[in-house]
């Protein structure tokens, strides 16, 4: 594999299908998004980890757009599971119905010919 | 023993141009306007200019621009570009140049022509996009500001029971003190059931939670204080200022409900030497409703989660507990892209007793808060009369 940064490889791994995330070796937290150092400790030892993809929604809201611009658009922050946080968006549910709290599952979807981790809600 | 920056600077002149409507002049034209009418409140000549602090949305390079096109060659200068909070922010860097001597006069400067510049928002904000990506939001859509502050709101409601009215409330106090100012654009009645029935822009903000669009240009001249004691206008001392900033995308803000107006404002009162209750006017960047709320709390005008309650019932309107944001804000009185230079225009009129019908009684310390990118860097400041010396 080419060298590449932090960002290239996360991107390279969503499309190969897997959903990594950055977990510091010096003080075992996770990181997100991809860096190269650690911004909890300054450590720059980070390796790749598989993200369980469960997350709680931490905000929600709907951006109102008009229908020309792309019509209402459901945006969310989700913790992981793993203590990291991401913006994203909750699909397959109303975008008005995403509440604070709703547990999520994490999958890869496409958007513009470039992978971009979505949630869909988790059953029960 | 007082910080040995209280009061040794101090705000000499002020001055405005170009709003709401600039139609027909460029930004550094309204700017210029601006720039001249500060020097003239101060009653000194472009030429004493030798120091500069400005910055711009689009512009990487503004400062220079403005510098040519002003036709000075500051000795000092300082184009920090952190959002709408820059121009409170570039008032430490002023201070500590002027104190050490290193120049005798600062202009600190914006202007924006965003209502009126036709056509060219779209491509600005294709461009931003390209030029300052942001991979781990922009795909999701909030490329606008309103999303990220609508995030903050719908967390604020949640956690602390904040409601839409009491979110209404701010927008409503706004302009019942912009209905006092013949200068600001919004003037019509606005009630509670207004703001809450107007056009969802991003859930729990409407349009009516969201600042306006104008334009619009602002310019304040800082120098010694012994310096501005000898100029035209009461001098406004700068007793304080200090600027934090904690992020840049609101998914990096640990805590969507505290800003770091919690570190700036601790901060500032330390060097000011004041707590939230001595202030007798309030200047918080308003850019939507959530803001008045969370600044509110995080400055210590109220326990944190009591922000709501603390604005309802008309508390931050004409008449109400706590004068804040007398000019009516950015919500209705002006905001042509970056506002933050406008709060301090407003702080130096109320402490100059120059505000007529809105004019605070016996106003002798102000407090104002800017707000930069999405509520990412926040940069407080404390003014002074003389008597506050």
């Amino acid at each position: 594999m080419t060298p590449a940064g932090p960002q290239k490889q996360y991107f390279d791994s969503l499309a190969a299908g897997s959903f990594r995330i950055q977990r510091c070796e010096a003080c075992a937290r996770h990181v997100f998004y991809p860096r190269i150092q650690c911004p909890h400790c300054g450590a720059d030892r980070l390796s790749w980890t598989l993200a369980s993809g469960l997350g709680t929604v931490y905000s929600a809201t709907v951006f109102r757009r008009r229908p020309a611009d792309g019509g209402d658009q459901q945006i969310a922050l989700i913790d992981l599971d793993e203590g990291v946080r991401m913006m994203s968006r909750v699909e397959g549910i109303e975008p008005g119905a995403v509440r604070i709290g709703l547990r999520v599952q994490a999958r890869i979807s496409e958007q513009d010919g470039a992978p971009l981790v979505v949630f869909d809600p988790l059953e029960g | 023993m007082a910080h040995p920056l209280r009061g040794r600077t101090a705000i000499a002149g002020v001055g405005q141009a170009g709003f709401p409507d600039a139609t027909g002049f460029t930004e550094m034209e309204i700017l210029t306007q601006a720039a001249l009418a500060a020097c003239a409140d101060a009653g000194i000549g472009l030429a004493e200019v030798d120091g500069l602090a400005t910055c711009s949305v689009t512009s990487g390079m503004w400062p220079m621009a403005v510098a040519e096109s002003l036709g000075i060659r500051p000795r000092f200068l300082d184009g920090t570009m952190i959002g709408g909070s820059s121009f409170i922010a570039h008032l430490l860097p002023s201070m500590l140049a002027l104190d050490a001597g290193l120049c005798e006069t600062v202009l600190v400067c914006y202007g924006s022509t965003q209502r009126s510049a036709t056509g060219g928002r779209a491509a600005i904000a294709a461009a931003r996009k390209a030029m300052d990506p942001q991979p781990w939001e922009h795909p999701y859509g909030p490329a606008t500001p309103a999303p990220s502050y609508a995030l903050a709101a719908a967390r604020h409601m949640h956690q602390y029971g904040t409601t839409r009215e009491q979110l209404a409330e701010v927008a409503v106090a706004a302009r019942q003190w912009a209905q006092l100012n013949p200068e600001a654009f919004a003037r019509d009645p606005l009630t509670i059931a207004d703001v809450l029935g107007a056009r969802m822009v991003a859930d729990p903000l409407t349009v009516r939670d969201c600042c306006l669009v104008t334009d619009g240009a602002g310019a304040f001249i800082l120098t010694r204080a012994e310096r501005a004691r000898g100029l035209a206008r009461p001098p406004v001392y700068v007793l304080g200022n200090a600027t934090a900033t904690w992020h840049r995308q609101i998914s990096s803000l640990a805590d969507l409900t505290v800003t770091a107006a919690s570190e700036s404002g601790s901060r500032a009162f330390e060097m000011a030497g004041i707590r939230a209750g001595d202030a007798d006017v309030v200047a918080l960047y308003d850019a939507f409703t959530i803001n008045t709320i969370l600044f509110l709390e995080d400055l210590g005008f109220c326990p944190k989660g009591e922000g709501g309650r603390f604005v309802a019932d008309g508390a931050i309107a004409p008449g109400g507990r706590l004068a804040v944001n007398t000019n009516g804000g950015g919500l209705s009185c002006i905001h042509p892209g970056m506002y933050g230079i406008f709060l301090v225009i407003e702080a130096v009129r109320q402490l100059r007793g120059e505000c007529g019908e809105r004019q605070v009684a016996d106003a002798q310390i102000a407090v104002v808060n800017g707000n930069g990118g999405v509520l990412s860097s926040q940069s407080t400041a404390v003014l002074g009369s003389a008597a506050t010396l």
